[in-house]
């Protein structure tokens, strides 16, 4: 599949994948996010069971300390 | 748009900044002397020596509260805009109450877990409210590194780089970049 992952083209082999193995694929390992698939919010209960498919748009944003 | 032309549209704004540390007092004083109608300031945290590397405070108001002694310096630079100074922890059942009549919020948070939770409340309760949020500003140099960038109505002020740490202190000059970075941004919401 392809889709839009922070404003940007990428190709998974899979055809669809949950946030977790997204995060797991990515090698996303900062411990506060904030994603987003198509402009809706996924809170973290539900990283396991939300599904990107092909075309979706996802925002995965790193929060870092310092203010 | 002329200078007063600005302060005339500005003053009918109304800027919500949620947090008064590094990032949060540095955009109000920016903010402040442009002319912004009203600023709603919100932080629940007392001003230790610490916080004097980068915060707009002075040494006599160590111990005063921040949302306090931050409206009181902020009237000192202009006194024509309205502060509403709210001495009060942030949380998701209390932000969308506060906010909800700004035209803009700034997120100015330290930890990255409240910056979290005041991000994702707005994105689920006031989805149509501009946020310009600042991650990232630990350290010194790298100026280019500093960016910013725009996801839905979401603005991201920072290097979106390294987390504050004892070899990564935040310090004066490069919050204030980014403090003044999300200044900037309003401005371009709002103008």
């Amino acid at each position: 599949m392809e889709i839009i992952l922070n404003n940007r083209k990428e190709t998974f082999k899979k055809n669809q994948l949950t946030i977790s193995e997204l995060l797991v694929e990515k090698n996303f390992t900062f411990k506060f996010l904030v994603i987003k698939i198509n402009g809706k919010l996924i809170k973290k209960e539900n990283y396991k069971t939300a599904t990107v498919k092909d075309g979706d748009n996802v925002m995965v944003l790193h929060l870092i300390s310092g203010g | 748009m002329n200078f007063n032309q600005i302060k005339n549209k500005l003053k009918n704004k109304v800027v919500g900044i949620a947090g008064c540390g590094g990032l949060g007092s540095n955009c109000a004083v920016a903010l402040a002397r442009v002319g912004i109608g009203k600023l709603i300031i919100a932080d629940f945290d007392i001003i230790e020596e610490s916080n004097l590397n980068r915060q707009q405070y002075f040494y006599e108001q160590i111990g005063q509260k921040k949302v306090f002694a931050l409206s009181e310096n902020l009237k000192r630079i202009n006194p024509f805009v309205d502060i509403v100074p709210i001495d009060i922890k942030l949380t998701a059942k209390n932000i969308t109450k506060i906010f909800r009549n700004c035209d803009v919020i700034v997120e100015a948070f330290d930890i990255a877990e409240m910056k979290k939770m005041l991000i994702e409340t707005i994105i689920s309760e006031l989805p149509d409210k501009a946020l310009v949020t600042g991650l990232g500003i630990a350290g010194w140099g790298d100026n280019n590194s500093i960016k910013t960038r725009k996801i839905d109505n979401l603005y991201i002020c920072g290097d979106e780089k390294n987390d504050v740490s004892e070899s990564h202190p935040p310090l004066a000059p490069r919050v204030g970049i980014v403090a003044n970075m999300q200044a900037n941004t309003v401005l371009e919401i709002l103008l």
